[in-house]
């Protein structure tokens, strides 16, 4: 029982009132010895008191306990009245419930996203406060996670590490959350069991150095195996698919995602492939191009299609170029002389072009605006000239057409020049596109993407975005390991062996890790509307036989071999799961006190 | 208010706007300061020792912090109370003069206050307190020298150095891996040390964090890193023997500081004035060029074309380094930060051996390496970890370790840790004791007292009996007469605080005791507080 506790004033017979009474707290002043007796009656009996002016009230009800010499006050009771440290609007949350405060924050976070994991979970809509209210779908773990307003510090760092998996391996964002709440709520459970958070942490540190052994030990690296390993690829992206939205067309767009990184050739640059999106169309629509398209059109009466271009890639002023010597101004006195300094401006531009035909090219591509006068110089030559095309394309044109980004234009003799078979206007939908094929290094790509309205492609994006990820690490560290809640049972087997072994507390925090790993398929199972109970049951059972690749498959909704039905995980990815999912959990377990300290006052601007 | 009237019964009104101002004096002014710089130390108690717990703290923008270092906690708690802002400062001041041990000059401070209450109870004047106080404080400084060791490392032998960082660490999140960053940060120490100077700048060693990874992949680099990449994606991204033109100019056209006007009246003007700004950037590349540098890094940015011509010259550049970053630049590759074009000469450029750029992850994110530098006296600590609260933990958990690291190259005393030595300082105040006549032997025997404070802070976090385990430890000290004895708070089995390698350094443990004396000695001398009151 909870009582709000009134304002309280009292008498200055109290022993030591350590603040003099605020002007408010003496406006509503009550009868002090009837309040200050229901206030003796609540400790007395127990009832908890929240709502008060804690260092007068309990001081005085403290000094009437002592004097009536019956009744020692209850543990929560604050022995001595303490001088406020703290600014006004600061609050401190101390042991339990500052524990309690940060279980609670964190596991309300791993609720949230649970429902989304797997290949049957399901997808979140999110609406932005600001103008518009504009509307995500995605089923994204870290994209939620971003766009929520969280005040409570614990879900913050479950948050922190969410984006954190999203920049390192693209993929997992929400298994990461899911997993450290899951550590979180078998931890609440040993707390409130008596065992110190200290003890639980070394358990989770050794669980999980553990379950990485073990993870390590069922490993397939097969980097020296070109036409296995590529297949291996293409698991992991349909893995990774088949929990988004493109999970229907997955062995289409896994096609393409791995297609994508192969031309990488290694490189973890993700720029370099181009991911365009134009409503219309069907998801299945959505193509590879072998070459480069950019999202641009050709400048009017240039030719529209042109065979073995050489290409300029440029960033430079194409306007009136300015005078940069600073202060210079022109200043004339006639109007003649205006005609003159333009005239000697054209001239300028018209040089500048000169310098560019000099390279001998057939097509200039610039990053910045080309006006109407050069636009017609270089139409007048015949030559296609492309304007405005953003950093990111004129980089990536650069590295597909191996031409260098040139500025100046005063030696064409040095300036590398891209290559490309045919340039040509396409048309994807309504829009008009310019297309770069037959080049020579086929580094960057572009991911042409179909769908029927804006929402599901930017979701699709999203979805391709995590596989390529996935995928370019994989090049990298090229280690697999097999999908459907295998490796947690995996590492739950070894956890739970380990814990067998380990004397002391600490074998039930192990222990209470390799519940934590089983969750993981449960939740999976759920989301499917599967019996989750029965069907991890099974799974583990099956896992009591050495070297059994059984998992969950959701689609028959039975336990089944994983490797037979093809589905991966990048060792990456789950590695990262496992590592960062633990130190957050471990850091928030390590909490004591919450200090939250007043929010800065903003200042009304009018 | 107390208020004194004169003859006709009116009021004299001593202080400006006196009734608004609340007034507390004599005994309830010096038990409220008291009450309040215990409520400080208490918040800190429970995270002392290697089983302390960590605080979380929402700073007033929301941002999260996590951490178990004292003076962080204290500086981003916002206090508002005096007296606890007093208490804050101490725990600052510890952590710029030795950098460890912030929380337990706090424990010690708040155990001398509570002493000191009980004394003052007992109706002992304050000032005798705090004279009692120095007295103990300077039998207890004393004392610690003569239990102290001497430790002996040498550039080849740091093992002893690592142990003691290694204690430092074992507080922290971090002591996952204590083994590992003791041993980076003890490396980052003794290469930039100047061991014949006994001095450590640590300035020269730049601590960087970078999300992701793991803890284990924390990296000490014999270089800098700088934050930011080549200006022109096409640039060479690992140059060899790099000869550097570290530039606080701009690749840009002169812009004369003097207010002047250049009119463009006629064509002829137009012309020359265009040509002379061609000129400019090709002379500014050229000069670059002939000097030799083979890479430049430039405070400043540089417009598209001078990126050009500089790419083209096969000459990559690095745009928008700042400040602090360039000056740590310069030291490490032994070259001169240039001002002006004019002034750039083959001798002013750095060298290093390798300069590589590094991505890291699924995002653009790139780092530029300087490695093997001429002067190999600037090292960077790069960290890895899971998330940002990790990393900036991590970097406060290497900053105290390269602190120690730094204090024992000084000063190369060792005491004991978990406890050993203020147990020990105990034992030795308490005797002592008995040898001043007079009402300060009261104090002196208080300040014995709170000296168990930390031991017994220790040991209640360990989850062990406090007043049992201290008591066993103090005995078995006085019987075998050893100061090793400490609080086994890692359950090792042994008490022996130099079987189990805990050693702290011995300015520190000074400072300690000496900084907490003073700061209480300030609060038991006042007796008034007079506040503008806010109600």
């Amino acid at each position: 029982m909870v009582i709000e506790g009134p304002i309280l004033e009292f008498h200055q017979k109290s022993p030591k009132p350590l603040r003099v009474y605020s002007a408010q707290q003496s406006k509503a002043k009550p009868q002090g010895q009837k309040t200050l007796a229901l206030l003796l009656f609540c400790v007395l009996s127990g009832i908890r008191i929240s709502n008060f002016p804690k260092h007068r009230a309990y001081d005085q009800v403290f000094f009437l306990c002592t004097k009536t010499q019956s009744y020692s006050p209850p543990s929560y009771f604050p022995w001595r009245c303490v001088e406020k440290i703290l600014k006004d609007d600061a609050s401190e949350e101390k042991g339990e419930r500052a524990r309690m405060a940060s279980f609670v924050g964190a596991i309300a976070i791993t609720d949230l996203v649970k429902t989304t994991l797997g290949p049957k979970g399901m997808d979140k809509i999110l609406q932005s406060t600001g103008r518009g209210h504009e509307v995500t779908v995605t089923n994204d773990g870290a994209t939620i996670l971003k766009s929520l307003h969280i005040d409570n510090p614990a879900a913050k760092v479950l948050i922190d590490i969410s984006k954190v998996q999203d920049d390192e391996v693209g993929d997992g964002t929400t298994s990461v959350v899911v997993l450290a709440g899951e550590l979180l709520r078998e931890a609440e459970k040993l707390v409130a069991a008596k065992i110190h958070p200290m003890t639980i942490i070394s358990g989770y540190r050794m669980a999980a150095e553990c379950a990485r052994n073990a993870l390590l030990q069922r490993v397939v690296d097969n980097k020296e195996n070109a036409e296995k390993f590529k297949s291996d690829l293409m698991k992991i992206a349909m893995t990774t698919l088949s929990s988004k939205i493109l999970s229907q067309d997955k062995e289409h767009f896994a096609q393409l995602a791995v297609d994508a990184v192969m031309r990488l050739k290694g490189s973890t640059n993700l720029e370099a492939i181009q991911i365009i999106k134009k409503p219309g169309g069907s998801l299945k629509d959505s193509f590879l191009d072998e070459g480069f398209i950019l999202d641009k059109k050709i400048g009017l009466g240039q030719p529209k299609r042109i065979e073995n271009a050489k290409i300029l890639v440029a960033n430079t002023a194409m306007d009136t170029d300015k005078v940069k010597i600073y202060g210079a101004r022109v200043r004339v006195d006639s109007m003649s002389k205006v005609a003159e300094i333009e005239g000697a401006e054209k001239e300028k531009m018209r040089e500048k072009v000169k310098k560019i035909l000099g390279h001998g090219i057939n097509c200039f591509v610039n990053r910045q605006l080309i006006y109407n006068f050069p636009e017609e110089l270089f139409a007048d030559a015949g030559i296609l000239a492309i304007e405005h095309a953003d950093f990111d394309g004129i980089e990536r044109l650069a590295l597909v057409t191996g031409g260098e980004i040139a500025s100046t234009f005063d030696n064409p003799e040095s300036v590398k020049l891209g290559h490309c078979k045919l340039i040509e206007e396409i048309m994807i939908g309504e829009d008009k596109l310019i297309h770069f094929s037959g080049v020579e290094m086929g580094q960057a790509c572009t991911i042409v993407l179909r769908g029927a309205s804006h929402h599901v492609l930017d979701e699709a994006e999203r979805s391709l975005h995590d596989a390529l990820c996935v995928l370019s690490q994989t090049v990298n560290d090229t280690r697999v390991l097999l999908g459907g809640g295998w490796p947690e049972m995996v590492m739950a087997k070894e956890v739970d062996k380990l814990a067998r072994k380990t004397p002391g507390k600490k074998s039930h925090a192990i222990e209470a890790f390799s519940r934590a790993l089983l969750a993981i398929p449960t939740i999976i199972a759920d989301n499917a509307g599967l019996d989750s109970a029965d069907l991890v049951a099974k799974l583990r059972a099956e896992h009591h036989k050495e070297g059994c690749n059984a998992g969950i498959d959701v689609i028959s909704g039975s336990v089944g071999d994983m490797a037979e039905l093809g589905i991966s995980e990048a060792f990456k990815v789950k590695q990262a799961v496992l590592l960062s999912a633990t130190e957050a959990a471990e850091m928030i377990l390590r909490v004591d006190e919450i200090i939250t300290c007043a929010p800065r006052k903003r200042e009304d601007r009018m | 208010m107390a208020l004194a009237f004169d003859e006709y019964g009116r009021p004299f009104i001593i202080l400006k706007e006196q009734e608004q101002k609340t007034r507390l004096s004599g005994l309830e002014a010096q038990k409220a300061n008291i009450s309040a710089g215990r409520a400080v130390s208490r918040i800190l108690r429970t995270s002392l020792g290697p089983k302390g717990m960590d605080k979380m703290l929402q700073s007033p923008d929301g941002d999260v912090t996590i951490t178990n270092d004292g003076a962080t906690i204290l500086e981003q708690m916002d206090v508002d109370n005096q007296i606890a802002k007093l208490m804050v400062e101490l725990s600052r001041s510890q952590d710029y003069e030795i950098g460890d041990g912030t929380t337990g000059v706090v424990v010690m401070a708040g155990a001398l206050l509570e002493q000191a209450e009980r004394l003052l109870e007992r109706g002992i004047h304050p000032i005798r307190i705090a004279e009692g106080y120095e007295m103990a404080s300077r039998i207890a400084v004393e004392h610690l020298e003569c239990i102290a060791q001497k430790f002996d490392f040498g550039p080849t032998n740091i093992e002893p150095l690592v142990q003691t960082c290694m204690t430092t660490l074992s507080s922290k999140i971090v002591n996952r891996c204590k083994r590992a960053l003791a041993e980076i940060s003890v490396k980052a120490v003794l290469s930039v040390a100047d061991l014949e100077r006994k001095d450590v700048n640590l300035d020269l060693i730049k601590v960087e964090g970078k999300v992701g990874g793991k803890l284990e992949d924390t990296e000490l680099i014999y270089g800098i890193t700088v934050d930011k990449d080549m200006s022109h994606p096409q640039m060479p991204k690992q140059i060899e023997d790099a000869k550097i033109a570290i530039l606080t100019c701009p690749f840009e056209p002169p812009k004369p500081k003097t207010k002047h006007k250049v009119d463009i009246d006629t064509v002829e003007k137009f012309q020359t004035l265009r040509q002379q700004e061609q000129k400019y950037f090709d002379d500014m590349v050229q000069k670059c060029k002939e000097v030799g540098a083979t890479l430049v890094i430039c405070q400043w940015g540089f417009d598209d074309e001078a990126n050009h011509l500089l790419m083209h010259q096969n000459l990559p550049a690095v745009r928008w380094v700042g400040g602090v970053e360039l000056e740590l630049i310069a030291i490490a590759t032994g070259g001169r930060i240039v001002p002006r074009f004019q002034e750039l000469i083959p001798e002013k450029l750095g060298r290093a051996g390798l300069v590589r750029e590094r991505s890291f992850g699924t995002t653009k994110d790139k780092m530029l390496y300087i490695e093997h530098c001429a002067n190999s006296r600037a090292v960077t600590i790069f960290i890895r970890g899971g998330n940002k609260m990790m990393i900036e933990e991590t970097k406060r958990s290497i900053h105290d370790a390269l602190c120690v690291a730094r204090n024992l190259i000084r000063n190369n005393f060792i005491v004991y840790g978990g406890g050993a030595a203020e147990i020990s300082c105990s034992i030795a105040v308490e005797a002592a004791a008995d040898k001043y006549p007079g009402v300060e032997q009261y104090a002196i025997r208080a300040f014995a007292d709170s000296l168990d404070a930390v031991p017994m802070a220790l040991a209640e976090n360990s989850g062990l009996q406090p007043i049992e385990t201290l008591s066993a430890v103090k005995s078995q000290q006085i019987k075998e007469n050893n100061p090793h004895f400490g609080i086994d708070c890692n359950d090792v089995g042994t008490n022996d605080m130099c079987e189990q390698n805990v050693f702290e350094t011995l300015i520190g443990k000074q400072q300690q005791i000496l900084l907490a004396t003073q700061v209480v000695k300030m609060i038991l001398k006042i007796d008034d507080v007079i506040s503008p009151s806010d109600y």
